[in-house]
């Protein structure tokens, strides 16, 4: 049992992240039409932003120590970040927070790199087969990718979480279990929350807000409602903005768990479109829904138990139910049929 | 039944000539050392392949990595197990991946599009993930399978005793670590590529066509597109797998991350780069990639320096560390800046760029006879919007 | 259920068509003789499409079944349906516009062959010398001898429905479908294309035609059928269904004309 809950707690914050990542990708698939393979990319780029975010606060002046010595014979070197000289030892604070308050940061840069991709690139690729628009984004993965591995190196450079969550909750006790039966760390139990309620702002956000009307009808509909006289393409390029964000925001939170390197985009690729399959191409439920399933199977597949049943099932299980549902119900979960079906 | 029109057949030679004189040529570009030599002529004949299913059927498959993964491991069993010579290997090799080929490819071509494209995905994870894992007693794992001194070689050790030290590849003496790599890889280079051409012309391709063209009537004109798209698809698969079991013959060494999928991107972008469709672009473009793997990969800013050294100092301080970025660690952003410009710009590859240069020099000197414009070329893939 | 005739072609028997709440064909019973040209006729929206999709096995009906030739052909695949000699002119023109106009003529007969699947890559397109004049003397047919070598891409509308009536004619189907030929053509083309239909009705290929024209509809058909919300509601030669009062109310009396 206590088991079973574990398995299950370690499942929801993947799933959050690849529900988060998924939603993107598949709103993006249900107002532009595009398959975009650098959007897992996008995902990286959000995590890099916790980085630069952290590695700005962390700018120091260097004095050399008039009365001090160091261990070695010469001036100590008295570091001081700036943030500690403009904001005294609320500066520490800000360093120690670095990774939440970087999604300050994170949310106007990742909308307008979005904004700038959709005009620049994606754009021209509306009419043009699919398989040119995977090209194209694939090619656009590789070059992100790239300059951010020219700027931060190869690394995986990890970014601590907040002193205060850096323990873990004893969720056993909850439910009448021994003391640390079932524990779960506390920034994964925030990681969840926080998925989750980014998913319910941007549906919030589609059902409640007149745009978000708008968008809902050119996803149902794309001619109809460009006949009505609304400018879709200009709400469509800021949609592909609040994609790029919510990838983006997956990424930052994600950070204290998976060290951000510029790789991440491509791994996570795979998964998120392996989602959005599941869930129905074009689905925000079926996306979400998937994310946190797949999440889930997968923390179940790794039990020891399991893997001695089938060998290796916690490898493939994630590509397994995607290769299921292709086959026994192409519009996945959720979605609608015909979508992209020839 | 082994010829070929005049056109092609001219071409066929020309590219013959050109890939068995590839040691001479490629001197003053640096690239003619037998590694970098035998990488090309596999990856080439690897790019032939995957465009017998891209370039013909229109099928974008992200999964042929595994395939060309499975050759090598195929091909270095066969090293272990029975002997070293090439010849049953790669055709060990052929015959596993066409299998592996025909059982994924019955799964995934189910669906077609974006779907298709996902599903060999997922399987070519699926295969990636349990090389590394529970296929380690097949794989070896991350380290890779080898050559070890316990191989049975049962073929080899029936005839001559077990050597000191670990035997290598060798077709009747002759030694594949080197040239005599390359030959062999560029002789099976210069036949598979006889037989995509061979493919390409016939009615076999002719159906294949169709198919990218217009999958529907293609039904309606009584054709069972199933079989056709999964011929394609498991040659396509062999010539992975020959590709990956010639690999091992130039190196008898086989490791997973062959099989990852962004392997699998990487042909695909040769592919793209070199011209969809048609037969000698894949191959042009695995050559591109390869030369800039191995050659961009190895300059760093001493060697701009030298180069740029005829440039008064104010002049190379600034080019040389902006080249630097797209050198050595940074020619992945070339070759992906390349791509994003090749498919954005000119979406029928450098062959396309070639032809429409063609085209634009003939008009310009018939201009001289005909005062009317040549129509413009179109082409329904050409500009951007 | 079937009573087919000796000389029916194609019996449509009892089909229903449902979509949802809509009844687009309903207790449909067709039958197509041999060597005519039989054009439905009908309002937009009467359902003839989805009659034709029936006919080609592009869709599946409700209920009722298509016989062809003492075959059952409901369920089948297209491919299968046009092996057994049926071939089918879209609406908009499916072509292959990657390939050259003779191409997309000798496609369709290396189709027909080899529909099955035959892995032929031994034989040069070039050396099927036999399909290869039959696809000049079907592209001569439809009076595009000019553009062989055209990709059919860059056709325009009326050349691309005449190469699609080539490509079906080269198979030498039994049955023909014609989804609205000259819709879209210039007066002179449909002109044209009615002769065309004439000649090949000439050499006693059964055809069935779906038209808005009346002109093309008059001047080509034996039998005409008349569709309206999704029911048969007059059938005989063109002069009867021209003086059937139900029709002049249903569809002649409105617009047309």
């Amino acid at each position: 049992m206590d088991a079973i809950l574990v398995q299950f707690l370690n499942g929801l914050d993947k799933g959050g992240a690849y529900a988060l990542i998924a939603l993107g990708l598949t709103l993006v698939f249900g107002t532009l039409g595009v398959v975009n393979f650098a959007h897992g990319a996008l995902f990286m780029l959000g995590s890099f932003c916790a980085v630069a975010f952290r590695k700005l606060l962390l700018l120091e002046r260097i004095e050399l120590s008039e009365t001090e010595l160091s261990p070695w014979g010469t001036a100590l070197e008295i570091r001081t970040p700036y943030v500690n000289e403009i904001f005294g030892a609320y500066g520490d604070v800000l360093i120690d927070w670095s990774v939440p308050i970087s999604i300050l940061v994170a949310i106007p840069i990742m909308l307008l790199i979005g904004i700038a991709m959709e005009r620049g690139l994606i754009k021209h690729f509306y009419k043009r087969p699919h398989a040119e628009q995977i090209l194209v984004t694939f090619g656009l993965a590789i070059v992100l990718g790239e300059i951010i591995k020219t700027i931060f190196g190869a690394n995986p450079i990890p970014q601590p979480m907040p002193e205060v969550l850096r323990g873990t909750a004893d969720i056993g006790v909850l439910f009448g279990m021994a003391e640390n039966a079932v524990t779960y760390p506390w920034w994964r139990m925030i990681y969840f929350l926080f998925s989750l309620s980014l998913i319910g702002a941007v549906f919030a956000f589609l059902r409640f807000t007149t745009f978000g009307m708008v968008v809902r009808a050119g996803m149902a509909d794309r001619e109809m409602v460009g006949l009505l006289g609304v400018d879709i393409d200009r709400r469509f390029t800021i949609v592909f903005g609040i994609a790029a964000v919510v990838a983006g925001l997956a990424g930052v939170m994600y950070t204290p768990i998976l060290p951000p390197v510029n790789t991440l985009g491509m791994d996570f690729l795979v998964l998120s479109f392996v989602v959005v399959v599941v869930g129905g191409m074009g689905s925000l439920p079926g996306a979400v829904a998937a994310g946190f399933l797949l999440g889930i199977l997968q923390s179940f597949a790794s039990l020891p138990e399991v893997k001695a049943i089938i060998p290796g099932i916690d490898q493939v299980i994630i590509y397994l139910v995607a290769v299921v549902i292709l086959l026994v119900r192409p519009r996945g979960l959720l979605g609608k049929s015909g979508v992209m079906e020839n | 039944m082994l010829t070929l029109p005049k056109k092609e057949l001219i071409t066929f030679l020309i590219f013959a000539v050109v890939v068995l004189s590839m040691p001479v040529w490629l001197i003053p570009f640096g690239a003619s050392y037998p590694g970098l030599l035998q990488t090309f002529a596999i990856f080439g004949l690897f790019a032939v392949g995957f465009n017998i299913l891209f370039g013909l059927t229109g099928y974008l498959s992200f999964g042929h990595a595994a395939f060309l993964g499975v050759g090598s491991y195929t091909a270095v069993w066969s090293f272990k197990l029975f002997t070293m010579n090439p010849i049953p290997a790669i055709i060990f090799a052929i015959i596993i991946s066409g299998v592996f080929a025909l059982l994924i490819g019955f799964i995934s071509l189910r669906r077609s599009g974006i779907y298709f494209s996902i599903l060999t995905l997922a399987f070519a994870q699926m295969s990636y993930n349990l090389a590394y894992s529970v296929l380690t007693p097949v794989t070896n794992g991350e380290t890779g399978l080898a050559l070890t001194m316990q191989d049975p070689r049962i073929i080899d050790l029936a005839f001559s005793e077990r050597g000191e030290a670990l035997p290598q590849v060798a077709l009747f003496g002759l030694n594949m670590a080197g040239y005599g790599g390359f030959y062999f890889a560029a002789i099976i280079l210069i036949l598979g590529y006889f037989v995509a051409q061979k493919i390409a012309i016939s009615p076999f391709g002719m159906m294949l066509k169709g198919i990218k063209s217009n999958q529907n009537r293609m039904g309606y004109t009584g054709l069972n597109t199933k079989p056709y798209t999964l011929a394609a698809f498991v040659i396509s698969g062999m010539y992975a797998g020959l590709a990956g079991g010639l690999l091992a013959v130039t190196d008898p060494l086989a490791g997973a991350e062959r099989m990852q999928w962004t392997a699998s991107g990487e042909i695909v972008l040769m592919v793209v780069l070199g011209g969809i469709g048609t037969i000698f672009g894949p191959v042009l473009g695995a050559w591109i990639i390869k030369y800039f793997a191995n050659i961009f990969s190895a300059i760093n800013e001493n060697i701009l320096h030298n180069m740029f050294s005829f440039l008064p100092a104010s002049v190379q301080d600034f080019l040389v560390p902006l080249l630097a970025l797209f050198v050595g660690e940074g020619w992945e952003l070339t070759m992906g800046l390349m791509f994003v410009l090749v498919v954005v710009f000119l979406p029928g590859g450098l062959m396309e760029g070639y032809r429409r240069i063609a085209v634009r020099i003939s008009a310009m000197s018939s201009k001289e006879t005909k005062s009317v414009d040549k129509p413009a070329q179109t082409d329904k893939q050409a500009g951007g919007e | 259920m079937a009573t087919a005739k000796h000389n029916t072609v194609l019996h449509v028997a009892d089909v229903h068509m449902r979509f949802g709440g809509l009844h687009a064909l309903a207790d449909i019973d067709l039958e197509i003789e041999e060597g005519k040209i039989h054009a439905i006729i009908g309002p937009n929206g009467a359902g003839k499409s989805t009659l034709l999709n029936v006919c080609v096995g592009r869709l599946a009906p409700t209920s009722g079944a298509v016989v062809f030739d003492g075959q059952v052909i409901t369920g089948m695949k297209p491919h299968e349906i046009n092996q057994i000699g049926v071939a089918r002119v879209f609406q908009t023109p499916e072509i292959f516009s990657d390939l050259s106009v003779m191409e997309n003529v000798m496609a369709p007969a290396f189709a027909k062959r080899d529909g099955a699947f035959r892995l032929n890559f031994m034989k040069n397109v070039g050396q099927e010398k036999e399909i290869r004049q039959e696809a000049e003397h079907f592209i001569e047919d439809v009076g595009m001898t000019a553009e062989l070598e055209t990709p059919a891409g860059s056709l325009s509308r009326g050349d691309k429905r005449r190469l699609e009536l080539a490509m079906c004619l080269i198979q030498h189907p039994r049955l023909l479908l014609l989804d609205e030929p000259t819709a879209g053509m210039s007066r002179h083309d449909t002109n044209t294309t009615i002769e065309l239909l004439k000649k090949i009705k000439a050499r006693g290929m059964t055809k069935v035609i779906i038209e808005h024209d009346m002109h093309v509809v008059f001047s080509l058909a034996d039998k005409i059928s008349v569709l309206a919300q999704g029911r048969i509601i007059a059938e005989g030669d063109p002069e009867t269904v021209r003086n059937d009062p139900e029709v002049k109310k249903a569809y002649l009396g409105g617009a047309q004309e």
